[in-house]
């Protein structure tokens, strides 16, 4: 599987990014419209301060006279502790108050420093007739920014409150909102993973809109798998059964005929011909067998198999033939050996080397079956006294096709123990070739995990 | 006594200062880790007992204390840059242009919530007592007579006898007294009676006075039967003159002020100079009720104290008094 990204992270990560970005935008819109009432708060009583002053400003008998109302000052102590400077001009000559205050042209409200402190400023002027001509008279109130930095803190520490508590709570809602958009998802795949190997009916559980056509697609390639499940299945059955149908015929004409002639040359060709057909006979099942194997194989219907029952129905079904060569079984098996395995490939795998065993057996020998339970594995052992595996190409015996080039006359396919190898790889368990220890013969160890 | 305090006092006589200091004393204990200067307009003896409350608590530091006037304290720091700690003063408007003109800096007090919202401006200045501006009559001359509770009874008494109290009225010469000058300003905000009288009293040949112990001084003796706007604490504090002396807060109103104590901003001794005014607030507030007569009109500290000190506010404000009090 190739993951790269999730959608629910990716959902979380811009919802909670827009959302701290939003937060933040927020704080600072916040926090610049509150720093500007404040400053204009400031600015206005600076204003009717200074207003006042120049209000007091008259000429009497050509002298300007400055009578400074006592609220002008007081009504900025009123509104914070900051400290106050103010001063009247007339022209560019300093009537009284701070000499050294900054100027400016205009009558308008700045931010200066002064004295190493910021202060805010305010002028206003006017104009009065002094002995016959007008002089503009200006009034400069100043005030520093101290009480206007507190105000300022609180207002910030509110705006960062306000920002959090806005940031916690779209943080909630993206968490939220994320878990309920990938939920469809987590339910359609929970509903297909809970299904059983066997169940391809389409996906019915109901999807939003924007999951319609994926459902649709799976929906689809479903159907489609469960057609070419049952098309192959069908087919490998048919094949098999139309190969093997002509063969029977073939081998009882050939029986028949064998009776008939008495011509030695002729009698060998016939006896040939019915090995070649018996060879194509078995070829065809054990296809069918490892076509069954393979399909079987990916979709493992698993339950607890006695493995010393199956030994026993196998053992059973094979001594008929293993009679006719005077070939005795011994067994040996161990009553816990249980396994959870496909039933019908377990038997499929040892039934094939059983029948392996006997077939490659000499006359009047002996076949050790070992069933026992070696901690966490059930280890099966078949042991045989015939010419054994050659110890050079061991390991290509379970490819397909492949046979020992000892086998002699004997019948075979070359699928018994790939058909075999492959149904213990698919429940974790070995299967080990090896030459028997006790003398001639092969031994085949299969190991199940219990 | 526990501690060797020597209080010697020394006559100011150095030449390199142009303002005039009354006296310095040397509070000094023995093994002394530091100097505190406090410069102020308090009576050395009257304060004298503060000090050695101060150095019980704290006897590794040294005080030197200068008495000199509001004017003089002004002076030293804003014209000669003078070394001082502590500045304490009665001139509330001279304190506050100190403060804002950045004279004082901050400071944080242990003890800042026993005083008042009122008490304190900017963290710098701190009020430590409340004094009322009072009369004070001589007991001899009102024997058997009605004696004024407002500014309307002594005005109708000054009127109905002009030539009983012709030279015999004393007040602040406001031109020179720091505190005077507050009084005199806090009064004509109050009330238009101020300037009615200011003008009886100048009719009456009123003498003007630097300070109100001499003004105490004299109406004890006789030499004047009223004296104005005189500092209340003062004349309680003379027990001595209590048989001969009367005083009265007026019941129209009667200004207080607040005597301030702030910390300069060169204090080269800050440890000591907090540990002071800790002291100072502590046993100001620890145990004092808060004044609150219906009579009584606090000065309120602020930036407003500056509009009298203005250059011309204050011109116009002598031109007005001296035409009033000068006929």
């Amino acid at each position: 599987m190739n993951i790269q990204g999730s959608i629910y992270r990716r959902l979380m990560l811009q919802l909670v990014g827009s959302a701290a970005i939003l937060a933040a935008i927020l704080f600072l819109l916040f926090q610049s419209f509150a720093r500007q009432l404040a400053v204009e708060s400031q600015d206005t009583t600076l204003q009717a301060s200074a207003s006042a002053i120049l209000e007091s400003v008259s000429v009497q008998q050509g002298q300007v006279v400055a009578d400074i109302p006592y609220a002008a000052l007081a009504m900025l102590g009123n509104v914070s502790d900051d400290r106050v400077f103010y001063q009247i001009s007339l022209g560019t000559e300093v009537l009284t108050g701070y000499e050294d205050l900054p100027r400016s042209l205009d009558d308008t409200s700045w931010t200066a420093k002064y004295r190493g402190d910021p202060i805010r400023l305010v002028k206003v002027s006017r104009s009065l007739p002094i002995n016959g001509s007008l002089t503009t008279i200006a009034v400069t109130v100043a005030q520093t920014q101290d009480g206007l930095a507190q105000k300022l803190g609180e207002i910030s520490r509110t705006a960062i409150l306000i920002g959090l508590i806005f940031f916690a709570v779209a943080t909630i809602l993206a968490v939220w909102a994320a878990r309920s958009s990938v939920r469809p998802l987590n339910i359609v795949a929970a509903a297909v993973s809970r299904r059983g190997p066997a169940d391809l009916r389409p996906v019915t559980t109901p999807v939003p809109s924007e999951m319609a056509p994926l459902t649709q697609a799976l929906n689809a390639f479903i159907a489609r798998l469960d057609r070419s499940l049952s098309q192959s299945e069908d087919f490998i059955a048919e094949a098999a059964h139309r190969v093997r149908t002509p063969l029977a015929t073939v081998r009882a004409q050939a029986e028949v005929t064998l009776r008939r002639v008495d011509k030695e040359e002729n009698r060998v060709a016939l006896k040939q011909m019915i090995r070649a057909v018996d060879e194509s006979s078995r070829a065809a099942g054990q296809l069918l067998d490892h076509a069954m194997v393979a399909f079987r194989t990916d979709h493992l219907e698993r339950s607890k198999l006695d493995l010393r029952a199956i030994i026993k129905e196998i053992v059973e079904r094979q001594t008929p033939i293993a009679d006719l060569k005077d070939i005795e079984f011994v067994q040996t098996t161990a009553p816990d050996c249980i396994v959870l395995g496909d039933t019908i490939l377990i038997q499929n795998a040892l039934t094939n080397i059983i029948d392996n065993a006997v077939k490659y057996s000499p006359h009047e020998t002996v076949i050790t079956v070992t069933l026992e339970r070696k901690g966490a594995e059930v280890v099966l052992t078949v042991a045989d006294q015939g010419p054994g595996f050659e110890a050079d190409n061991i390991d290509a015996l379970t490819d397909r096709f492949a046979r020992g080039t000892n086998v002699g006359q004997t019948v075979g396919s070359g699928l018994g123990l790939t058909i075999a190898n492959e149904v213990v790889k698919a429940h974790n368990g070995t299967l080990t070739l090896t030459q028997n220890t006790k003398g001639s013969g092969a031994c085949v160890t299969l190991s199940l995990p219990a | 006594m526990r501690y060797f305090i020597t209080a010697c006092l020394i006559l100011w006589t150095s030449m390199a200062h142009t303002y005039e200091i009354e006296a310095q004393t040397e509070f000094s204990v023995e093994g002394a880790t530091s100097t505190l200067s406090i410069i102020s307009t308090t009576d050395t003896a009257v304060f004298a007992p503060v000090i050695a409350n101060f150095q019980v608590a704290n006897p590794q530091i040294n005080v030197t204390y200068t008495a000199a006037s509001s004017s003089q304290i002004n002076t030293a720091i804003v014209e000669e840059n003078a070394q001082f700690d502590i500045a304490i003063s009665s001139a509330m408007d001279l304190q506050t242009k100190l403060a804002n003109d950045g004279y004082a800096q901050a400071f944080d007090s242990g003890f800042i919530a026993l005083v008042p919202d009122w008490g304190t401006w900017r963290n710098s200045i701190f009020a430590f007592s409340q004094e009322p501006a009072t009369i004070v009559l001589n007991r001899a001359a009102f024997e058997g007579q009605k004696i004024p509770q407002t500014r309307a009874e002594l005005i109708t008494l000054l009127r109905s006898q002009p030539e009983k109290y012709e030279g015999r009225i004393g007040t602040y010469d406001v031109r020179t007294s720091g505190l005077g000058y507050l009084f005199a300003t806090q009064d004509s905000r109050t009330s238009e009676t101020f300037w009615r009288l200011t003008e009886l009293m100048g009719q009456l040949k009123v003498k003007l006075y630097c300070c109100s112990s001499d003004m105490i001084e004299d109406v004890s003796t006789g030499e004047i039967t009223i004296a104005y706007n005189v500092l209340g604490s003062y004349a309680a504090a003379r027990d001595d003159l209590a048989e001969k002396i009367i005083i009265i807060e007026p019941q129209d109103y009667a200004t207080v002020m607040l005597r301030t104590a702030l910390i300069l901003k060169d204090s080269k001794a800050q440890r000591a100079a907090g540990l002071f005014m800790d002291h100072l607030l502590s046993e100001a507030w620890n145990d004092q009720p808060i004044n609150q007569g219906q009579n009584l009109r606090r000065i309120p500290l602020g930036p407003g104290l500056l509009v009298f000190l203005d250059r011309l506010k204050r011109q116009q404000f002598l031109q007005e008094w001296s035409s009033a009090i000068f006929q």
